[in-house]
């Protein structure tokens, strides 16, 4: 669906309100390309043509959504969407006025397209199967391109539009030893993907070495970039959404209250100008160009959606409680020295399937995964068994805290739960002064 | 009324050339209601529609999904199916012609006494608003809710041999949570029947006793404030079925699934410690552990005629008095392995491909009452309702938490202990199940968020349980 035709449609919807109505109308599509790979080969293959429509109708300071699939045409997609205004018309009568009710009065417009031509799905991956040959490769690539809008009967009109990819594989030696590798972009080089081949087959070789499997205990560690992310994934769980502050909810209730510390070395910022997803709210609210969430170690702002900004009173910047464009600070460790400072240790790679142990105290559970290691005198020796890790962030990026790398990955999420995710995250590695495994 | 039989006759009318191909048409529709601390959330209707076309051609298997559902479409999509089936064709792992085939014909609805229609919306929120109140008891309760929701799912899976399978299932989800807090204490509590979702309609509601159970919710939210942390140390453990649901779920369910033993799974969800000579010896647990795959309970969540390969779904032991008989897979998964397997073929909507998914997954009645569960051990811990679970990526060390546990002491209940966990390796838990729950104990459950698949696939299965005892299990509590 092109803009024009989104914006056509919201003011067909609009020509037919009634009395003080007010129309919000929100568009979210895709059209995709997935190839799954397992062996090196195409496991699955397909392709996935969304649209879906929502609808937020406003009256005497009642609201009541809805949504629908578009499909078949301008005509067909009236049709569908006027059903729908109808029943949410009717619904609208039976629900009560709602106090937390709150829209953009100022219209506004914007449109922002990201992203260029890649080339065909199956062009790519056929270079990725020949490239990674030999290799007992698995994973996914996904592409094309994601559709953002909202259209008001109060003049908002916003489109958001990126064209991107993701490659998310890893390369298995056997068992669970296996190399990750994970790429997402809005440009792709073909340098680079044999570039990270190369860098996969020299990991493997590691991988190939017996295994330590290093008894319950604290051990320092180095955590890569796409380690940190998982920990930041916690964080987000919660973790600066104002309604899980102002309930007590939130993970990081006792640094707020002054109880807990943070390494003066973290800094968090919500980077909504990065443009990777769209600058606007549902409600028709702009977004920030950054919102700082944790600064020197201490807490700064929440996240404030529309409707928790209405019942706190505070101003909306962002469109949920969870970040979606996140930016840790880099540090002073250059990325070449980082095995270095590590000395004798764990470099963990990836964690994996990370959950709440205790939330009161920021304690986190989870799995190393992929290429972690064992590393003596600053040098890798032999791959790590994997290793469940129980510890509290208000450890590992507190009083157990050593230093941030230089260098920082930015990170597009692979996440394509209903649908393919915009979601990014620009991380340096932290080396720690011990992480507790506890099996 | 979505047109899917008009659909689906002019799509065979003027099927696309190929081997073979299948029409999947999903129709959703849901309903969402909630409370919180008074206020009536915005409530959402939701409707989607959508088809998956997918066509083998030549040795190669593609698909293509779309919303659009017009002739132009629906060819459209076939175009994209065909043209991933070539490149399949090239590049595939398999040879297509192993993809199942189906001439079954079926249709099967979801028992629904009470329709989500038949009760006022303004009535629906008063029972909301008032089971929100009764959470309410303590200027200590900082977060209250109460919630309703509907769902209901047509699928029709129409083939090249001329299958219709037709399947229509409703679920309403009530449930309730109260959070408490005291100074940086903060506790959770649910109830309502949230962690029991049922197909079915209103009717549900008489189960889920939300306004009843509210005070219990809250009071338990409270108490836990003030309970002492769980002990930690190596003891016996009494499970609930709101945490077995979770065990049986991750260590038994996921290691089974055969698209993960062939290794489909690695990059994402994982892959399994168990690998395929161990089928038909191998001691998964106690002579004390059956475990079936049951698409036939009435009202489980993954209860279903034929899964969406179009493979009749029929009942089958996984484990059978300890020993791993079969996994979970497919017709494509069995065919590709040569292991045997179940209808376990499953996509979460129109626009993902099936792969093999657990549907109803239960742990099947012993001889004990509950009593005698905890009359048999000395020192140890009652856990129930999961919060948190994590586990590794070959589905073998594992840890959880849940909401509220209880000690036990010479073989009866003590007082309430806050953030109880455990962990272990699932290979040796199921070892020392040494007590299973009798049939007066067994409860259907499930759960709504199963994640697997690339792309991303969320999808309900159902788990039915009694509770069970573990022996020498290392158990812990919160702090840091």
């Amino acid at each position: 669906m092109t803009p024009d035709a989104f914006f056509a449609l919201a003011a067909d919807l609009g020509a037919g309100l009634r009395g003080g109505e007010v129309l919000f109308c929100g568009l979210d599509g895709e059209d995709s390309d997935f190839v799954r790979l397992n062996g090196g080969r195409i496991r699955q293959a397909g392709s996935v043509h969304r649209r879906t429509l929502g609808l937020t109708l406003i009256d005497a300071g009642r609201q009541v959504e809805g949504g629908i699939e578009l499909g078949g045409g301008p005509a067909a997609d009236r049709a569908l969407a006027g059903e729908l205004l109808a029943r949410l018309r009717e619904r609208l009568a039976h629900v009560p006025v709602d106090p937390y009710l709150h829209f953009s009065l100022e219209s506004s417009t914007g449109q922002r397209e990201v992203g260029a031509d890649l080339p065909p799905a199956e062009a790519v991956v056929a270079a990725l199967i020949e490239a990674a040959a030999g290799l007992d490769l698995v994973g996914i690539w996904a592409s094309g391109t994601i559709h953002a809008g909202l259209a008001s009967s109060l003049g908002h009109r916003h489109w958001h539009s990126a064209t991107s990819f993701h490659l998310d594989w890893s390369a298995y030696l056997q068992g669970d030893k296996a190399v990750k590798a994970s790429w997402g972009g809005l440009r792709w080089e073909p340098e680079r993907l044999a570039e990270q081949v190369a860098a996969v087959r020299a990991r493997l070789a590691v991988m190939a070495r017996a295994p330590r499997t290093p008894k319950p205990g604290r051990y320092r560690a180095y955590l890569a970039p796409a380690a940190v992310e998982e920990l930041m994934g916690m964080l987000a769980w919660d973790g600066f959404d104002l309604k899980s502050h102002r309930t007590a909810q939130t993970p990081l209730l006792r640094l707020v209250r002054g109880e807990r510390t943070l390494s003066p070395a973290v800094t968090l910022v919500e980077e909504h100008g990065r443009g990777l997803v769209p600058g606007f709210t549902g409600e028709g609210f702009l977004l920030p160009e950054a919102v700082p969430l944790i600064e020197a170690g201490r807490f700064a702002e929440c996240l404030v959606d529309a409707r928790d900004g209405c019942e706190y009173g505070v101003p909306v910047n962002a469109a949920g409680g969870a970040p979606e464009s996140l930016a840790l600070a880099a540090g002073e460790i250059p990325d070449a020295a980082a095995c270095e400072r590590l000395g004798d240790g764990l470099y963990i790679g990836n964690l994996w399937y990370c959950n709440w142990s205790d939330r009161n105290d920021c304690r986190i559970t989870g799995m190393t995964r992929f290429a972690s290691f064992w590393v003596e005198r600053g040098e890798i020796v032999a791959p790590l068994s994997v290793m469940r890790f129980d510890d509290s962030l208000y450890h590992l990026l507190g009083d157990r805290l050593e230093g941030l790398t230089q260098g920082r990955e930015l990170i597009l999420s692979a996440d394509t739960y209903g649908g393919r995710s915009t979601a990014s995250a620009r991380l340096p590695g932290i080396l720690v002064e011990g992480i507790e495994l506890a099996l | 009324m979505n047109g899917f039989e008009e659909i689906a006759a002019r799509f065979a009318a003027q099927a696309p050339a190929a081997d073979y191909w299948t029409l999947r048409l999903v129709a959703e529709e849901g309903d969402a209601l909630a409370v919180r601390q008074g206020v009536p959330e915005p409530s959402r209707l939701t409707a989607s529609c959508g088809a998956m076309v997918t066509l083998v051609v030549d040795g190669g298997v593609g698909y293509g999904a779309t919303s659009d559902l017009s002739p132009a479409g629906l060819r459209a999509a076939a175009a994209r199916a065909r043209h991933w089936a070539r490149e399949h064709a090239r590049h595939g792992l398999f040879d297509a012609r192993l993809v199942p085939r189906s001439a079954l014909r079926s249709e099967r609805r979801t028992q629904v006494c009470e329709p989500w229609d038949g009760v006022a919306i303004a009535d629906k929120l008063a029972l909301l608003h008032d089971a929100c109140a009764a959470l309410e008891i303590d200027e200590r309760i900082v977060d209250a809710a109460a919630w309703l929701a509907y769902q209901r799912v047509e699928q029709w899976l129409v083939t090249a041999d001329g299958g219709r399978i037709v399947e229509v299932q409703e679920c309403v989800e009530p449930g309730l949570e109260a959070v408490a807090n005291a100074g940086s204490q903060t506790q959770s509590r649910r109830g309502g029947g949230f962690d029991r979702p049922r197909l079915g309609g209103l009717e549900r509601l008489a189960e889920a006793r939300l306004g009843e159970d509210a005070r219990r919710v809250a009071e338990e939210a409270l108490a836990l404030l003030a309970a002492p942390e769980c002990p930690s140390g190596v003891m016996d453990l009494v499970l609930m079925p709101s945490q077995m649901v979770l065990q049986i779920h991750e260590s038994i369910g996921h290691p089974l699934e055969l698209d993960r033993i062939l290794g489909d799974e690695r990059n994402y969800a994982g892959t399994s410690f168990v690998t395929p000579e161990m089928f038909g010896h191998y001691r998964y647990g106690s002579p004390l552990l059956d475990v079936t795959f049951d698409p036939s309970v009435a009202g489980e969540l993954a209860s279903y005629a034929a899964d969406d390969e179009g493979t009749p779904a029929e009942r089958a032991y996984l484990i059978r008095g300890g020993i791993l008989e079969r996994p979970l897979g497919g017709r494509l998964s069995q065919a590709r392995s040569g292991l045997p397997g179940v209808a376990a073929a499953r996509a979460c909507g129109w626009d993902r491909p099936p792969i093999d998914r657990m549907a109803n997954i239960n742990l099947e009645p012993g001889g004990l009452s509950l009593a005698a569960l905890i009359g048999g051990i000395e020192r140890g811990v009652l856990m129930d309702t999961n919060r948190s679970w994590s586990i590794d990526d070959s589905r073998n060390k594992f840890q959880f938490g849940c909401e509220l546990g209880r000690l036990i002491v010479d073989g009866e209940l003590g007082g309430l202990v806050r953030n109880p966990g455990y962990r272990g390796l699932s290979a040796q838990f199921w070892r020392n199940l040494d007590g299973v729950g009798e049939a007066a104990t067994w409860e259907v459950r499930g759960v709504q968020n199963c994640g697997k698949g690339e792309p991303n696939q969320s999808i309900s299965v159902g788990h039915a349980t009694p509770p069970c005892r573990f022996r020498d299990v290392a158990v812990f509590g919160g702090g840091e």
